[in-house]
């Protein structure tokens, strides 16, 4: 068993190579701590007979502020609540939508295009193909599952588990045979999660190169479901396949970002047999960070050849 | 029993009811996906012509799942009226569609009628209504019920409070909760969907909810939707509990998923009729969906229409106080898009009143379906038009938890407003009591300040 201290020295060690390669750091303006930053007041509503305005963001003469820039934490438009401080102080403790006041008894103007903004970026996210150039920008082996659209995706799960046959022989052809870790990436449901990748996959490739272990080329899926991974793992033959895949948005959180790891995956393997780190993203567990925790749990799976429910993290 | 017509110069053969009623189906993603589905928009409509030509014994008598192995079955069929069942059992479905939607047929004659139709039956009838008629039907189907305070009346409203909460922060729940009361929801009940279901937090926040409801004397029910086996063990230890929840299938095997049986339900409710807070005699809350039974391949080659109803028919044994499908949370391989979740939702509100059971329904969606605010607004309206006992109501319609979207705490008094209705009559007394609306149904400054319980 690793222990808790032995895990963050590795973390840290994989963080540290990165900084001096250069590559993956974290860029400060993506975090949402930083765009607290930038907006710090709580914007309370004071004056004006429709409720609040949110005052405190620092915006160009002529731009209208933009209106995801203040957490649902901090937004308030109760004119004149019975106890103002208490209400704030409540807020505090939950991201629910709360102290929005209202239009008559409909949501105020404010609110209303906040939740429209937050549900846009959810929708994109899924509803966005990967531009078609994408995977060789990248230096991925660019495949396909047996759906032929987004629409077939989204209503066929099983046909999103299987590469199609062009697929299977391109892959045959250009991947490694019998790399011992074969990184996959996948659309899965959120296109936006994409943008993790240039953090996190250099973060596991360094981890890995830290331990000695090298990597085969990297192949992508478009369309893909988790166990897209289950048809690859045979045809590679790696002892581990990890497959970096965007989730199912929340309500503006559309980049996050799951890594699904299974020692020697194959179809007649139960999904039990996979281990997940998800809510990867710059608001969750940063990618670069999450890479190298990957990077240690994929050491744990080669060493104890298991995963999923029998490696004990 | 006549399994073939033809149809525009075409001959349409149906295997068996189970083939004519999933055919007959509006189109569903879920019944594409499980290989049922009609193949074209003609032969829909066949399937649709032979099905209001079947009689009622010819569906009774083909229920979806075999009698001898499956206990939603068994209960359907046994639970049944047989001297009402006998005088409509050689009516053609269609006859028993203008029965329904007859203007001399009322409210009580739908009651009595829903003792005598199995499941399968009252899923046919859905298949040869239309949206309106889903409406108009339902409307005319009143059913109540009573555990503190009376859900379903005439004019009445109701909204399911939901304060759920990321990781059951109490202060947050609570937030939520004042919120929601703020804004005249939680008269159907206060209730949590639980991240943590160890019996500990679970009675935790029962106690929380029953220490802020008496001190503020809010006439209403609480719940904390954990599995039915960890509320039984809370209210065993005397966790203030009003209702009991579970998630329940349309098969044997779909609750096996759930890990529920009929006779831990009936053991719930004994507890809770022994040991409970309420009054009731209605102390059960169900919850349901088109498509649940698919997704744990316990559909036995049915429809999810089919299957939904059996649900109702199911639940109705347990007498609950409330019921409701959730009806965009499955995703669109079940139902693809708004048009099919809307056409669900007035369905299984429809099938449920039918069945004889107080039903509401979480109008909702999630980011990967083709729906959004406008659509489920759509939806509610139609709801409240169709007489639906209640719906959900959560902060701005963003769940955090669930991560999903469905009705949020504005849509109760918008919606209220625009047809006339008020909340539950002790829990509207209530809001006149605190200031939230005037006796006449005007909004005052208060209504919406969460902080007038923050005093």
């Amino acid at each position: 068993m690793y222990q808790e201290d032995e895990v963050r020295r590795m973390v840290q060690e994989v963080l540290a190579g990165l900084v001096s390669a250069g590559v993956g750091t974290p860029a400060p303006d993506a975090a949402p701590a930083a765009v607290a930053a930038a907006a710090p007041a709580v914007a309370v509503g004071s004056a004006g007979s429709g409720g609040g305005r949110v005052a405190a963001v620092a915006v160009e003469d002529g731009e209208v502020p933009d209106v995801t820039a203040v957490s649902t934490k901090d937004e308030f438009h109760v004119p004149n609540p019975a106890n103002r401080q208490a209400y704030l102080d409540m807020k505090q403790s939950t991201v629910a939508r709360l102290g929005v006041w209202r239009a008559g008894p409909r949501y105020n103007t404010w609110s209303l295009l906040h939740f429209r903004a937050d549900h846009a970026t959810a929708q994109d996210a899924v509803f966005t193909d990967v531009d078609p150039g994408y995977a060789a920008e990248q230096g991925f082996v660019a495949g396909q599952t047996l759906c032929g659209s987004k629409d077939e995706f989204l209503t066929r799960p099983d046909l999103g588990r299987k590469l199609s046959d062009e697929t299977k022989a391109l892959f045959g052809r250009e991947l490694t045979k019998g790399a011992k870790v074969t990184i996959m990436v996948g659309d899965g449901l959120s296109t936006s999660a994409l943008v993790n990748i240039p953090q996190i996959l250099p973060a596991i490739k360094q981890g890995l190169k830290n331990a000695g272990i090298e990597v085969g080329p990297v192949p992508f899926v478009k369309y893909c479901r988790v166990g897209a991974m289950d048809d690859l793992g045979p045809l590679v033959g790696s002892d581990v396949v990890c497959l970096l895949i965007g989730e199912r948005p929340g309500l503006a959180t559309g980049e996050s970002m799951s890594a699904y790891m299974a020692y020697r995956p194959s179809e007649d393997k139960p999904e039990s047999w996979r281990t997940v780190v998800s809510n990867i993203y710059a608001g969750g567990t940063p990618p670069a960070e999450a890479g190298a925790h990957v990077a240690t749990i994929i050491k744990r799976i080669l060493d104890e050849k298991v995963s999923g429910v029998d490696l004990k993290l | 029993m006549k399994l073939k017509t033809t149809l525009l110069g075409k001959t349409y053969v149906f295997r068996d009811v189970k083939d004519v009623l999933a055919k007959a189906n509006e189109e569903k993603s879920g019944d594409q996906l499980a290989g049922i589905a009609a193949e074209s928009a003609q032969e829909r409509v066949a399937a649709k012509v032979v099905l209001a030509n079947l009689l009622v014994s010819d569906i009774r008598n083909s229920p979806a799942v075999p009698y001898e192995t499956d206990e939603v079955t068994r209960i359907i069929q046994d639970d049944l009226n047989e001297r009402v069942y006998q005088e409509i059992q050689h009516w053609t479905m269609a006859e028993l569609r203008e029965y329904i939607l007859d203007d001399a047929t009322t409210s009580a004659d739908l009651r009595r009628l829903s003792r005598g139709m199995t499941s399968e039956v009252i899923a046919g009838l859905a298949k040869l209504m239309s949206n309106l008629d889903l409406v108009l039907a339902a409307k005319k189907a009143v059913v109540t019920a009573h555990c503190n305070t009376t859900i379903g009346l005439p004019g009445t409203f109701s909204v399911r409070l939901q304060p759920n909460h990321p990781t059951d922060d109490p202060d947050g729940i609570l937030g939520a909760v004042m919120e929601g009361l703020a804004y005249g929801n939680g008269d159907a009940v206060i209730g949590l969907n639980p991240v943590d279901d160890s019996l500990a937090s679970v009675s935790r926040i029962l106690h929380m909810f029953h220490d802020f409801t008496e001190r503020w004397e809010v006439p209403t029910q609480n719940c904390v939707l954990a599995h039915v086996t960890t509320q039984m063990e809370a209210v065993r230890q005397g966790a203030p509990s009003d209702l009991i929840f579970q998630s329940i299938a349309g098969s044997q095997l779909g609750n096996d998923a759930f890990g529920v049986t009929a006779q831990m339900l009936q053991d719930a409710r004994d507890l809770m009729l022994s040991h409970g807070t309420s009054t009731g005699p209605n102390v059960m809350y169900f919850e349901t969906g088109q498509g649940s039974e698919l997704s744990s391949d316990a559909h036995h080659g049915a429809d999810q229409v089919v299957m939904e109803a059996r649900c109702y028919g199911f639940a109705k044994r347990y007498q609950p106080f409330l019921v409701n499908t959730v009806v965009g949370f499955i995703g669109p391989e079940y139902l693809y898009d708004s048009k099919q979740v809307i056409r669900a939702g007035l369905e299984d509100h429809f099938m449920g009143k039918l069945t004889g059971i107080p039903m509401g329904c979480d109008a909702c969606y999630t980011n990967h379906i083709k729906a959004d605010q406008n659509d489920i607004e759509n939806l509610a309206v139609l709801l409240v038009a169709a007489g639906c006992n209640y719906v959900m109501g959560i902060p701005h319609g963003d769940d955090i938890m669930l991560m999903y979207q469905c009705t949020g705490y504005h849509d109760a008094e918008s919606l209220r407003q625009i047809f006339g209705k008020t909340a539950i009559p002790e829990f509207e007394a209530w809001m006149i009591k605190m200031g939230l609306i005037t006796p006449d149904r005007k909004l005052t400054r208060r209504f919406g300040d969460a902080s007038i319980f923050l005093q």
